[in-house]
């Protein structure tokens, strides 16, 4: 049962992000559409019925899966075909590491809402995400073409600088919840600073959540950040890809941005908490029912309200994190290499480290001295 | 001095920099100040919060046009966009689109079949024969006048060159695809109708 409850979990987190991937190809173009005083795509319909666009989400994949899946020659076959798998597959497994919920009482037994409940969960995360990384360096090698491997290497590089530089951003929260395990750092999110203000990660670090989300954005090789596609210079690692398999580097792209939406909520955004209705130690979760429900609704139902609320909740946040996300990248011009180095190695990395390093000094002498911000 | 020493206005002036700057014997400068980069510039954070707010206003009001159409409430248009075939084309009062050949009072065309369009075209794609007109007047018409709409570029030079003001591109009419180059030949009679 508990593994069926597990396997179940880890079909949504994926479904999760492949659902955000799906429907982000609609937002992308409506919102870089309606910023710029266009209407973007409106074409697809079914029986004459459009939907503001919304049935090119299922005219996109039917395109590219009807296409021509073509290899040219002298490709290195075998890595051409595994490079789309590699970088598409390993981001979608970190979905499977993040704490959609907490955890709620139904049937008389308690239900996790997290797919895999690992003490090590940020770990798992940054590890899928860089093991991802070598979708890219591979097809770019096993294109056999200078365009492709150019891509690759700026893929590497670029991924190398900002690993690291995510790494830095996030160390001040994660010494400050004193936890690896997601699920706990929402947890800690749940006091109060003065009884009014939600002690998130955004609210405690401030800097850290900015620099947190360039670092991020950076690492879904979106513009600004796409130098590895670079598609007026370069064209990029996927130059040689057609097909499906092109369609999975690009669905790559979306799927790491929520990756990163996903994981600013949980660590700066106060992850499934719902503002307001935190209360520690009510029914495990964390999340109380507000008062006029709690009241209305037979106990037994409250395990399902509240993992939808939880579920919501967590949904409500990373669209909006992905909405910030979309509209940068419709905003900035592509940086040059030399100047998105720049801005990684010597930028965000030191600034990172200083954000840590005045962290953890607060921390500590907050505890030499006694002194409690929040309850 | 002659005006022509003044520093040339605009960039297409056909009397460009060279014939000026031999006129007067001097080069003209313009000399442009670079911008200085603060430290607000220099920091890139901020102005990318200034373009962002400029993003994000175009967002939400465009939505917000958008919003108020689906309501039925009249405003400005959230886009600028034309849906081409179901909305008829915005063009200019002088827009050069197809061709059309000019009627004289009694229905005949105006063409007088001196060559000049076909002799002027740059992409050749007017021909023309030439025959001897009834009429004691007139000295030639044409017998035929076929336009390869597939290869002409709307120049407008066989406007311009048309002595006795036969053809004009003002049919407003952009429907000209066709499934085959052959129909993209338009002969006396098409070019003749009234859209």
């Amino acid at each position: 049962m508990s593994v069926l409850w597990v396997l179940a979990k880890v079909a949504g987190g994926l479904g999760f992000g492949m659902i955000w991937a799906a429907f982000l190809g609609w937002v992308e173009r409506k919102q870089s559409a309606v910023m710029q005083d266009r209407i973007g795509a409106n074409r697809a319909d079914i029986l004459g019925f459009k939907a503001i666009g919304l049935f090119h989400i299922i005219a996109d994949p039917i395109k590219l899966f009807t296409k021509e899946d073509f290899v040219p020659q002298g490709v290195r076959k075998a890595f051409h075909a595994v490079a789309p798998s590699i970088s598409l597959g390993f981001p979608l497994l970190a979905l499977a590491a993040f704490p959609y919920g907490g955890t709620v009482e139904f049937l008389g037994r308690p239900w996790s809402l997290q797919p895999v409940e690992s003490p090590m969960g940020l770990v798992l995360v940054l590890g899928m995400v860089a093991v991802g990384i070598h979708g890219v360096v591979m097809a770019g090698y096993a294109s056999n073409s200078y365009y492709g491997l150019l891509g690759g290497l700026r893929g590497a590089s670029q991924m190398i600088a900002y690993e690291a530089c995510l790494a830095a951003t996030m160390a001040g929260a994660v010494f400050l919840f004193g936890t690896l395990d997601l699920a706990e750092a929402v947890a800690w999110q749940a006091r109060m600073i003065g009884g009014v203000l939600p002690a998130w990660g955004i609210v405690l670090q401030p800097l850290g959540f900015v620099l947190f989300l360039i670092a991020g954005a950076a690492l879904t090789k979106r513009t600004p950040f796409d130098l590895p596609e670079g598609e007026s210079e370069i064209v990029g690692y996927h130059v040689e890809y057609s097909g499906m398999k092109f369609g999975m580097f690009m669905m790559t792209d979306l799927i790491e941005s929520v990756v990163v939406a996903s994981l600013a909520t949980t660590l700066f955004l106060g992850g499934w908490h719902v503002p307001f209705l935190t209360a520690p130690g009510v029914s495990g979760a964390g999340v109380a029912l507000p008062p006029f429900m709690g009241s209305a609704l037979p106990a037994g139902l409250h395990g399902p309200i509240l993992a939808a609320l939880m579920l919501g909740s967590f949904t409500a946040k990373v669209a909006l994190v992905l909405f910030v996300l979309m509209q940068i990248r419709w905003t900035l011009p592509r940086f040059r290499f030399d100047q998105l180095l720049d801005l990684g190695w010597k930028n965000i990395l030191p600034l990172a480290l200083a954000n840590f390093l005045v962290t953890a000094w607060a921390i500590y002498l907050a505890k030499a001295w006694g002194i409690h911000i929040w309850g | 001095m002659p005006p022509q020493c003044s520093p040339p206005r605009g960039g297409g002036s056909r009397h460009g920099g060279l014939a000026t700057r031999e006129a007067c014997g001097r080069v003209t400068v313009r000399p442009v100040e670079r911008p200085e980069r603060d430290l607000a510039v220099q920091v890139y954070l901020l102005e990318v919060l200034t373009g962002l707010g400029v993003t994000f206003r175009h967002f939400f009001l465009n939505l917000g046009r958008h919003a108020a159409k689906l309501l039925g409430v009249d405003g400005e248009p959230g886009s600028v966009t034309i849906q081409y075939p179901e909305d008829p084309p915005a063009l200019g009062s002088r827009a050069r689109t197809r061709h059309r050949i000019l009627r004289r009072p009694d229905g005949a065309p105006r063409c007088a079949a001196c060559l000049l369009c076909e002799t002027v075209c740059p992409a050749r794609c007017i021909r023309i024969t030439a025959e001897e007109s009834p009429e004691a007047l007139i000295e030639k018409r044409a017998r035929t006048f076929e336009i390869d709409l597939g290869l002409c570029v709307f120049c407008g030079y066989c406007v311009e060159a048309c002595p006795v003001d036969a053809i004009r591109m003002d049919a407003n009419d952009l429907d000209l695809p066709a499934f085959d180059r052959k129909d993209m030949i338009w002969d006396l009679r098409r070019l003749m109708e009234e859209t």
